[in-house]
């Protein structure tokens, strides 16, 4: 346990350290790299711009996350009711995920007026995949004894996914959500750099630009930071959630206790 | 315990699988009431195949299975090679499955919960995951779980045969005796010659693939077993002769 803290933290300082000593030594100016500390200085100086750009940037994730997760669970259940749909659909599933959010983006924001909705759409055509592959092989990869035992015993199509497949697809669909809750914060990012809306609603990627233009270098790597941070916080939040609903049964989760 | 009319019959039944193996070729077999019966055969000699015929799990490709009694009150508990727990469910709620899928609320099937948990020995586990007990103790949820329903017929397709030695025994020991107090009819898939002999009341050799009947043997023995048969003079004797005839089935 200490070990997992600790040898993070300490490559970490190092890298840091590493970092500051050859921006002094090198004397590079603030505008090329600016070192860890000015970042930090940054990040608290120019807190009033960063932190609502932080909020919205969340907000847009928070709601690309949650459709991702309720949509992909529902469309993963429909897949798996018949051969035949998961054929017809899964492919174009496949297709949404495989295109490049870069080039669609424009298009989505060009037919969707309403901005915050167009980012929205963005986020979670990246995020909602995972969870529906993910949850798509759970539902699937059900112990074959078990589903002859419900047979024996009679059981209804409902009674079959509620108290068989959903269950055994959770720990499936609690890793498509670790991936997904990374992916709708980079799908939100991008998509709002494709928007590039500015204003009072303009989220992390906005403020990015804009201290791209005005060679604010310290500050850009500041928005950075702060998306980077946000990203691993959504990832630790995630793993608690998996951790608190599968650690009475789930291997993946033995050990990690005592 | 005599055994009493046939509960079930097979007439000539065939099963080919979809890949054209043909593993049971016109196979006749009478199960008695009360009667614990062991399939005794090679692998591939379609054991498994013929209890899931008899659970209904799979249709025969010729051929009838008739039950002497009408299907509606007909009870059947299955168990399985490995335990097939839910791990996500406590004992007591993997225990309570088949109820719960008949429509019973938790109020009305938790005496009979408990009484089956009671019958196999895991009183004090109900509120146990299936990975904090040891192997023989999730094989005994299993069997607990096919028991609630209070069926007339139980089938087991090798339950014990990845238990350790001494856990096998007394697990044997325990199906005997649970056998005997309810009455049972079990039909119970195996391997072992030995387990085959301790266990059954009667063993049905089945042949090398496709399977059909090569032999069938009454077992006298004390009713029901104790551990001390294994030992006696009549076990080995049974056992010598199950194996000669296992080792005249298996020539093709």
């Amino acid at each position: 346990m200490t070990d997992r803290v600790l040898a993070p933290t300490l490559i970490g300082l190092l890298a840091l350290g590493a970092w500051e000593g050859l921006v002094r030594w090198q004397d590079i100016p603030p505008y090329i790299l600016p070192g860890p500390i000015v970042i930090a200085r940054t990040v608290v100086s120019d807190w009033g711009t960063l932190f609502p750009s932080l909020l919205v940037t969340l907000a847009i994730t928070g709601a690309a996350f949650l459709a991702s997760a309720v949509l992909g669970l529902i469309l993963a259940v429909l897949f798996t009711q018949s051969a035949w749909i998961e054929r017809a659909f899964f492919p174009y599933a496949v297709i949404l995920q495989v295109t490049p959010l870069v080039a669609i983006a424009p298009l989505i924001i060009l037919w969707v007026k309403w901005i915050p909705l167009a980012l929205l759409i963005c986020a979670w055509l990246v995020a909602f995949f995972p969870v529906l592959s993910n949850t798509v092989l759970g539902l699937t990869s059900t112990d074959r004894h078990l589903v002859d035992l419900f047979r024996l015993y009679g059981a209804t199509r409902w009674q079959g996914l509620r108290y068989l497949r959903l269950p055994a697809a959770l720990p499936y669909f609690l890793g498509g959500l670790r991936i997904s809750g990374g992916l709708a914060l980079i799908g939100a990012v991008v998509a709002e750099f494709v928007a590039g809306t500015g204003g009072a609603q303009s989220g992390l990627a906005f403020r990015i630009l804009e201290a791209g233009y005005q060679l604010q270098i310290p500050r850009m790597f500041a928005a950075v930071f702060l998306i980077s941070a946000a990203g691993v916080l959504i990832f630790a939040l995630l793993t608690g959630l998996s951790r608190l609903a599968l650690r009475r049964w789930h291997e993946s989760e033995l050990g990690t206790e005592g | 315990m005599t055994p009493g009319p046939p509960v079930v019959s097979l007439r000539e039944v065939s099963k080919t699988y979809p890949n054209g193996t043909l593993a049971l070729d016109r196979l006749s077999l009478d199960v008695m009431s009360r009667e614990l019966v062991c399939l005794l055969g090679p692998s591939g000699s379609g054991k498994s195949t013929l209890l899931r015929l008899i659970a209904g799990l799979a249709e025969p490709s010729a051929g009838r299975i008739e039950w002497t009694e009408p299907a509606a009150p007909r009870r059947l508990g299955f168990v399985f090679q490995e335990p097939t727990l839910m791990p996500w469910a406590r004992v007591e709620d993997n225990v309570r499955l088949p109820l719960m899928l008949a429509g019973l609320s938790r109020d009305d099937s938790a005496a009979r919960v408990d009484e089956a948990i009671a019958h196999v020995g895991l009183g004090g586990f109900e509120r146990a995951y299936p990975r904090e007990l040891s192997g023989g103790m999730r094989m005994r949820v299993s069997i607990a779980r096919a028991l609630v329903t209070q069926p007339s017929v139980l089938l087991m397709d090798e339950p014990f045969a990845s238990l350790d030695e001494i856990t096998r025994f007394r697990l044997e020991t325990d199906l005997a005796h649970l056998h005997q107090r309810r009455g049972l009819t079990v039909v119970f898939v195996t391997h072992s010659v030995f387990e085959s002999v301790y266990l059954g009341t009667r063993v049905v050799v089945l042949s090398a693939r496709p399977g059909r009947v090569a032999a069938s043997r009454r077992i006298e023995g004390p009713a029901p077993r104790v551990e001390a048969f294994r030992t006696s003079a009549a076990y080995l004797d049974a056992c010598r002769d199950v194996s000669t005839l296992l080792a005249a089935g298996a020539r093709p």
